[in-house]
């Protein structure tokens, strides 16, 4: 199969993703856009590393998935404390620096 | 010659002035004596360094004082010295010994101010100040001291600044001066910049090398600096307005010692005079037209200060036309100098003495008959009288005699015209002294019942009768034997020919006399014969009316430079509104215009940022996916 697929396929997840992050206000989707928009490019590394025929790209995968594992729990942890103080999860009611 | 002394003659008093400052109230009770000793100590010390000069012969008679390397760049050097010569001492003695005379005075008649040590503490500094202006051995030593007696002045003349009025009189002699001491300091520029030099034996020295033209320019800054100084045509207005001060001060400084130091500067400066005639004659024609300008004013004047005022000005404009007359009149100009500086002072302690027994009154309409109740006050300012009107013995008649005299016999149309305004001068000036003397001693009284004259304590006397002794004294003294002239001859170096004489000296004189009696005659029959009006009356000519605003002159200077300038400072406010202003705050308000439009794009919304971020990111891969395209 063509390789380049993948990288539509890449494109496609990033593209859904950025649009998420942008336009959802519920904290937790937007989270999950993010992630989404990670692993869009961990397809796209690993895609790169097939098309090269070198394990860089994978490497680099590994990497964001720990780097993606960490934000998730600094961000969960967040997350749920603004949702206790504020018994809300949407980000736009968290503009405090606004002000 | 050098003498380590010199130092001493001005830091007495200026040590004094600086402790009575310092020291606050702690010394109001001492600091009048202080002072007073100090500006004795200073005239001691002058009459040792007289003594010692007469012991010496005339060519060797000047000596130095080298303090400190003042200014040093390049070729241009300039040291802080003090030279006496036999110009200065007659100034040294005349400033400390007339000045220790006025702080006795002062004692006596600042007694019931509270601020008296303050008074004390400004006297001492003037003396410092004027033995600076008459001691420095440069044209910039000279300035120090100028611009200093112009501070104790204004201080002096404003010393009851409480009275909005008296602080405007200080404001406004302060301004008449700068005018001046612009001049001054063009004057000093003028000399470096043809010279190289300021030091007054360096210009002499190399005088002759200069163009008459920059010499002419010199000569003309000068005069200005003199007419600002000594309140000479045009500049002559604010000293009518000095007398806000005590009476002590309008004897010292506005009578006695600094307005005449103009006279001093130019006779100092004889040698470019001598080689600029145009400047010089310049100076002889604003002499005669003060000498005249200032005995007008006099006539109309019933504030017994501001006609002795005017009589200074008037005066003083005898002296000018005296060192405008050159070499010849150099002398003459110096000894009228000295003689007025006794009997004017004489006769402003003499007033101050009538104000002093009439609680303040200066009106001469409120006085009259005084002379039984005020004998010593009446006879020492009769003395000063007999002087200043010139009848001989007295001083004033071999002092401006010999000037009118001078006058005369430059010869042409300008020796009679000069002289004949010398000698109308004599005649007004004899009017109106007579005049004032009238008004005040003679005739019934017109004072108040309240009014209780009486004659001043001892120690206001004294000082009043050692000067009319000096106005008696020092006429004969000066003259016999031709002494000051030969005396002042190393410094103004008279021409050794003689002029062939338009007019005898002795017809001079007597032509002087006749004027003199006629002035006294008209002014006797005009206020001793018919009584005098308490209110000064209102149906009098034109010409009364305009010598009582002081000739117009400060009409004229209000019309001409006053709201002229103040219409150019609205102007200037209004520019520096629109333009300096303007661009200041149109910077500001584009600053905040800009930062309050980019602070709508701070929405606070997690969203925005995150759009802003993706958009910076596109921007970022299509940048260089056109870069490398």
């Amino acid at each position: 199969m063509n390789p380049a697929n993948y990288l539509y396929v890449a494109a496609l997840l990033f593209t859904i993703g950025a649009i998420g992050v942008v336009v959802r206000r519920n904290a937790i989707v937007v989270f999950m856009c993010i992630e989404l928009m990670l692993n869009a490019a961990n397809l796209a590394f690993v895609t790169f590393a097939r098309i090269n025929g070198n394990l860089d790209g994978q490497v680099m995968a590994f990497f964001t998935m720990v780097v993606a594992a960490c934000e998730v729990v600094v961000g969960l942890a967040i997350i749920v404390t603004i949702y206790r103080s504020r018994r809300s999860a949407s980000v736009d009611d968290a503009s405090l620096l606004k002000r | 010659m050098t003498s380590n002394l010199l130092v001493y003659l001005i830091a007495l008093p200026l040590f004094g002035s600086a402790i009575l400052m310092l020291a606050g109230r702690r010394s109001d009770k001492w600091g009048h004596l202080f002072a007073t000793a100090l500006s004795a100590s200073s005239f001691g010390v002058g009459l040792y360094l007289f003594s010692q000069m007469l012991s010496r012969s005339g060519g060797n008679r000047a000596v130095t004082q080298n303090l400190f390397s003042w200014i040093s760049v390049g070729t241009f050097q300039v040291n802080a010295g003090l030279m006496l010569d036999q110009l200065s001492i007659c100034f040294v003695l005349l400033i400390t010994g007339v000045g220790t005379l006025i702080h006795i005075y002062s004692i006596a008649y600042m007694s019931h101010d509270l601020d008296r040590r303050r008074f004390f503490s400004y006297l001492n500094f003037f003396i410092a100040a004027m033995l600076l202006l008459v001691l420095g051995d440069s044209y910039l030593n000279l300035y120090v001291g100028w611009e200093g007696v112009g501070l104790a002045s204004y201080l002096l003349i404003g010393f009851w600044n409480q009275k909005p009025t008296y602080a405007t009189a200080a404001k406004k002699a302060f301004v008449a001066n700068r005018v001046g001491d612009l001049g001054l300091s063009l004057a000093i520029m003028i000399s470096f910049a043809t010279l190289g030099t300021v030091s007054f034996a360096g210009v002499k020295a190399h005088a002759g090398q200069a163009s008459t033209a920059s010499l002419t320019a010199i000569g003309i800054m000068l005069l200005v600096a003199a007419t600002g100084k000594s309140a000479q045509f045009p500049l002559q207005a604010w000293l009518g307005d000095a007398m806000a001060g005590p009476t002590p001060v309008s004897a010292l400084i506005h009578a006695a010692t600094m307005v005449t130091a103009g006279v001093y500067l130019i006779v100092r400066s004889n040698f470019i005079f001598d080689a600029a005639p145009t400047a010089q004659l310049l100076v002889a024609i604003i002499g005669a037209i003060t000498l005249l300008f200032g005995a007008v004013i006099g006539m109309a004047k019933d504030d017994i200060k501001k006609a002795l005022a005017a009589s200074t000005m008037s005066q003083i404009g005898y002296m000018i036309l005296g060192a405008g007359l050159g070499p010849v009149g150099y002398a003459f100009a110096i000894m009228h100098l000295l003689t007025h500086g006794f009997f004017k002072a004489g006769m402003f302690l003499g007033a101050g003495s009538v104000m002093h027994g009439m609680d303040d009154e200066v009106n001469m309409r409120r006085y009259g008959g005084l002379r039984k109740f005020m004998p010593i006050t009446f006879a020492t300012f009769g003395l000063g009288y007999l002087a200043i009107i010139g009848v001989p013995p007295f001083a004033g008649f071999y002092s401006k005699d010999k000037i009118i005299e001078v006058a005369f016999n430059m010869g042409g149309i300008k020796g009679v015209t000069l002289g004949g305004a010398a000698m109308l001068g004599a005649a007004i000036t004899a009017f109106y002294m007579t005049r004032v003397v009238v008004m005040t001693f003679a005739g019934n009284k017109r004072w108040d019942e309240k009014a209780h004259p009486h004659e001043s304590p001892a120690m206001m006397w004294i000082p009043m009768v050692l000067l009319a002794v000096g106005s008696v004294a020092s006429g004969f003294i000066f003259t016999h034997g031709n002494s000051l002239v030969n005396w002042l001859a190393p410094v103004v170096a008279p021409n050794p020919e003689h002029h062939s004489e338009m007019l005898k000296p002795a017809v001079v004189s007597i032509m002087a006399l006749v004027a003199v009696l006629i002035g006294i005659g008209i002014a006797i029959m005009k206020y001793l014969r018919k009584d005098v009006p308490v209110v000064a009356p209102e149906n009098v000519s034109i010409f009364t009316k305009i010598a009582r605003r002081d000739l117009l002159q400060d009409d004229f200077n209000e019309a001409v430079f006053m709201r002229p300038g103040q219409k150019l400072t609205q102007g200037l406010v209004v520019a520096d509104k629109a333009l300096i202003d303007g661009a200041v705050r149109g910077v500001a308000r584009m600053t905040v215009g800009t930062g309050s439009t980019l602070r709508n794009t701070q929405t606070g919304f997690v969203r925005s940022y995150a759009m802003w971020i993706l958009l910076g990111a596109i921007g970022l891969i299509a940048a260089i996916w056109v870069v490398t395209l």
